[in-house]
């Protein structure tokens, strides 16, 4: 048993050679599968597969075929497995990539076999401004303009001042920078935690109810965001000191949070109720397809880069040698976006609005997030020039 | 003066949350010379069936019983079935098969639950902040935390020296072979001193999920802290471990409290920020260095084996 | 060493004249995927050969072997940063700096035993890991890219697949064969002897603590240099290489190999590495399986693989 198991295995290996590029589009998809982030992973692919889905699982007529690999949330494996998907199955277009790290450490290999790279969420300042490249489009954002926008609100609600607390990660420096660069008041303290063992908050908030501020910036996303909002609430500084957000509270975090994330503002580039025809679409489709879950703005980032690819295989017509032609096409932005239409910018990073976003009831008294407002129209990112692309 | 009271509650309850898992760690190590790794699982075990008891039954403290009586069978069950033919092997061996078992547990909840992670609400009269002294508010279920872990190490402490199977436990851990010779079942013994390890982890499992959250993998980061308490505690020393745990919990919070605004008296404002987190969970380990090399066996190191 | 016809033997020697000739198969296939994978496989086989001199010849436990791994990478990607691309310079940095780490923190560990010894490795690999964390001018927690892999003037160039595939092999045989002179010398002898039993060999006039001592550094050096290669192989350098659960997977691929025996670590890293990547490929809950079979393998195949095979120890 254990000896045929190892042939079936090692046969696998030694075949897993290229299958010819015939008349097929050959798309490789990393993402997180397994631990607890799994979640986040398994979101990207249900919404890429819808995506699929409702292209009549072709493009250009071609039938796709995608193959999903697990980073398990570390950077070697992600550029494991990206070369995996780059020299041994010989992909033309790489999605995914939802850590900051996993795709700086994998953009390499992407970039020197000229395989078109689609971040569908991870947005470093370094991809932005001296890592751009020709190969590498983002359906996402940069990390500071989710915050930034933040900032701006809390500028247009006239708040004096904030406690910055955020992990101790690039993303997490970007995003406490975003508010700074942005928000006019008082930055009366900054708090980096351990990311991502550090696992209770105590000893911060305790500081930021002892700072006087009038206001509370964080950004945890994922488990961390749930964590950070029990202990919010429980330590009673809810009523005290309003809370600001950013990828701290969405779908995947919502049923966890529950009534601890009533009221709290957050800004996001997608929000399930934005009313254009597409949106409405994925939306309804993607509840009914996979019960009892909601999509999330990662699921949206990753249904559009399915829409961006196939733009730029029909731009083309599944001649996917043109390289050129498909970049040019690719940065025209030609395709329904669910966020509504947007433009790239010179480093192939979207200039789009960004919402204010709140916590709800919706009709069936499920809590939902809702569309407050539009905080800021056609936003580009503080990186670009420094983009050698022009 | 009021911010380090209310610090000092917060790092004497994380320390405790510490001491209920290490006091398990302690235990089983101490007694069945036993390195268990899986023990984070069975603290991950014990949230897991916290928050779906407690979704079934809609009252906390019933789902929380219940969900001890669980997590006692499982780590008896585990015990029965795989760990027990590890007693007497190299430790290294120990550590691999339970480095598999937390893999197998880790996906068996995915498989289960899935991966999203659960959510463990809190009863109303748990959720609002108490006023200790005037302007020293502290959240009520912290509180019970502490009292709730306070009530354990007494407990603990009473079975372990003051009743028959703590003395037959005590007995098992200085000298297994005379205590076997002597006529004490030591198979029973031991698991039912694993089944208590357990019971104990996944009781520090279930008082910490409202805090943080039910998710997979929860217990590989917090173990890790716990073998550094029972380390610098001593193996199987209860005492030790109990005092450890508080000091690292002090340690750890007071760091993360005050070491940012001490780094930013020698440093720039944006280099103490980025250090003092990374310097702050250094501090943990250390100490245990520190320790370790100044007591080569911890600080209260259980009678020779 | 006399060569034996047993089991463990024929497999290293297939498994040796495979690692030689896989370029060969790649280039006839065109399968380049395998040479990437076995290039990471070759350079684990190293760090893991490294940790079974410490832990299957001098019995030193350590659980924080990975944190010289990190500090090789780093030595390599922060000189790279700072635009010193020579190897010649970078390598020998690395060794240094490795062999620097390996004897502040061993004179320090090796003054415990037992458990205590795993906690204290453990407890310094956690310390350079935040301190890596910690260098936000090099990355910090997100890691450092390397855009450009040591040079050596020309004499081999490491962007080559297949030329750094065959650098790592010779580093990795190397390694074997340097771990293989030590254990048979004099030294060697002394060191497992210490393991046997420390006093007797203290009463008969050997400093047991320094002898220790230099095997710990021995084995650190060597662990470096599989953190240069590893760093030049992902072009990229980040803490997570110095997690705790990366030096936990050393001791498995240790362990599963058969510690103690010389080519144990490269079966170790050659089973463990491959049946992720073919488990992950078949199934997501690839740990499902994996978990169980580790199991399984401490409880019935005691001395690993190589254990599993043979009887004949250390040639």
């Amino acid at each position: 048993m254990k000896t045929s198991f190892w042939l079936a295995g090692v046969t696998a290996l030694a075949l897993a050679q290229p299958a010819l590029a015939a008349d097929t589009i050959k798309i490789g998809f990393v993402s997180t599968f397994s631990g607890p982030t799994a979640v986040i992973g398994n979101d990207m692919r249900n919404s890429f597969e819808l995506a699929l889905d409702h292209l009549g699982r072709k493009m250009d007529g071609k039938p796709v075929e995608v193959i999903y690999e697990d980073d398990q949330q570390k950077p070697d494996i992600g550029k494991q497995k990206t070369e995996k998907l780059v020299q041994s199955d010989k992909v033309d277009f790489i999605v995914g990539y939802i850590w900051s790290n996993v795709l700086l450490a994998s953009l390499k290999t992407a970039v020197d076999s000229k395989t078109f790279l689609i971040s569908a969420n991870a947005g470093p300042s370094q991809l932005a401004g001296e890592l751009c490249s020709p190969y590498v489009f983002s359906t996402s954002w940069q990390n500071d303009q989710t915050p930034a926008a933040m900032g701006l609100y809390m500028n247009q609600k006239g708040v004096k001042s904030v406690f910055l607390i955020g992990p101790n990660y690039a993303a997490g420096k970007d995003m406490l920078a975003g508010v700074k660069s942005t928000f006019k008041g008082e930055v009366v303290g900054e708090e980096y935690t351990v990311w991502p063992s550090q696992l209770d908050f105590s000893a911060e908030l305790t500081k930021a109810r002892n700072s006087k501020a009038e206001s509370i910036f964080v950004f945890y996303p994922g488990a961390a965001g749930v964590q950070f909002l029990n202990q919010y609430v429980q330590a009673g500084i809810k009523q005290q000191i309003p809370l600001y957000t950013a990828f701290t509270i969405d779908e995947l975090s919502l049923p966890l949070q529950k009534e601890n994330a009533l009221g709290i503002p957050g800004a996001q580039e997608w929000v399930n109720d934005l009313p254009n025809e597409e949106n409405k679409r994925f939306v309804a489709d993607y509840r009914k397809k996979y019960a009892n879950l909601r999509p999330t703005y990662y699921g949206a980032q990753a249904y559009d880069a399915a829409q961006l690819i196939n733009s730029a295989v029909v731009a083309v017509k599944s001649d996917l040698t043109k390289k050129d032609a498909m970049k040019a096409e690719m940065e025209k932005a030609n395709f329904k976006s669910l966020r509504g239409p947007f433009k790239y910018g010179n480093n192939h990073i979207p200039i789009q609005n960004f919402y204010l976003q709140d916590v709800v009831k919706d009709a069936d008294g499920q809590l939902s997030l809702k569309t407050v407002a539009t905080i800021v129209e056609n936003d580009q990112d503080r990186f670009h020039d420094k983009c050698p692309m022009k | 003066m009021f911010l380090l009271i209310e610090q000092l509650l917060n790092g004497l309850q994380f320390g405790l949350l510490l001491f209920l898992l290490a006091a398990g760690l302690t235990l089983v190590f101490g007694i069945m010379d036993f390195v268990n790794l899986a023990h984070g699982s069975l603290y991950m075990m014990g949230a897991y069936f916290a928050a779906t008891f407690v979704g079934w039954t809609g009252s906390f403290v019933l789902g929380a019983i219940l969900a001890l009586a669980a997590t006692l069978l499982l780590g008896i069950a585990l015990e029965f079935v795989a760990l027990r033919h590890l007693y007497g092997r190299d430790h290294l061996d120990q550590v691999l098969a339970t480095f598999g078992l937390i893999l197998f547990f880790n996906d068996m909840v995915r498989l289960i639950w899935g991966p999203a992670g659960l959510a463990l609400p809190l009863p109303t009269w748990l959720t609002t902040p108490v006023q200790l002294l005037p302007g020293v508010y502290y959240p009520a279920y912290r509180l019970s935390i502490i009292i709730v872990a306070l009530l354990v190490a007494a407990l603990l402490y009473l079975v372990v020296m003051r009743t028959r199977i703590g003395m037959l436990i005590r007995a098992g851990a200085s000298n297994r072979e005379m205590a076997g010779a002597l006529g004490i079942n030591i198979k029973l013994l031991f698991t039912l001193v694993f089944g208590l390890g357990a019971a104990l982890a996944g009781l520090a499992g279930l008082m910490q999920a409202p805090i943080l959250t039910v998710q997979i993998g929860m217990g590989e980061n917090i173990l890790i802290l716990a073998f550094v308490i029972i380390v610098i505690g001593g193996i199987g020393s209860i005492r030790g471990a109990f005092l450890a745990a508080i000091f690292v919990g002090l340690i750890d919070t007071l760091g993360r409290a005050f070491l940012p605004d001490l780094l930013r008296k020698v440093l720039s404002g944006a280099a103490a920020s980025t250090a003092a987190p990374a310097l702050s969970s250094m501090l943990i380990y250390l100490l245990m260095a520190i320790v370790l090399v100044v007591r080569p066996e911890g600080l209260f190191p259980a009678a020779k084996r | 060493m006399k060569f034996k016809l047993n089991a463990s033997n024929v497999l290293v020697a297939v498994v040796c004249a495979a690692l030689v000739l896989l370029p060969v198969y790649s280039a006839v296939t065109g399968n380049i995927f395998i040479l990437t994978l076995f290039t990471r496989i070759v350079i684990f086989a190293l760090a893991a050969s490294s940790l079974n001199l410490m832990m299957g010849y001098g019995g030193m436990m350590s659980f924080g072997h990975a944190a010289y791994l990190g500090i090789g990478g780093y030595a390599v990607g922060i000189l790279a940063a700072e635009g010193i691309g020579s190897g010649f310079i970078q390598w020998p940095v690395a060794l240094a700096v490795s062999a620097l780490f390996a004897l502040v923190i061993g004179s320090l560990s090796l003054r415990t035993r037992g458990v205590y010894f795993i906690m204290i490795t453990l407890a310094f690999a956690q310390m350079a890991y935040y301190v890596a964390s910690a260098l936000s001018r090099y990355g910090g927690d997100d890691g450092l890219t390397i855009y450009k892999r040591s040079t050596f003037d020309g004499l081999i160039n490491l962007s080559d697949r297949t030329q750094f595939y065959y650098l790592c092999l010779a580093c990795l045989f190397g390694g074997v064969y340097l771990i293989w002179r030590i254990v048979n010398s004099r030294f060697g002898l002394v060191v497992q002897g210490v393991r046997s039993n420390e006093q007797r060999m203290q009463a008969i006039g050997f400093p047991a603590y320094r002898y220790r001592l230099t095997c710990f550094v021995i084995a650190g050096t060597i662990c470096g240099l599989a953190g240069a290669l590893l760093a030049n192989n992902t072009d990229f350098v980040s803490p997570a290489v110095m997690y705790w659960t990366r030096s936990g997977e050393l001791m498995v691929m240790v362990i599963l190999g058969g510690m103690g025996w010389l080519f144990g670590p490269l079966i170790g890293a050659i089973v463990f590495l491959v049946l992720e990547e073919l488990l992950s490929q078949f199934t997501e809950y690839w740990a499902l399986i994996m978990g169980p079979l580790l199991v399984l393998i401490v409880l019935f195949a005691r001395g690993g693989i190589m254990g599993l095979l043979g009887r004949v120890r250390r040639g």
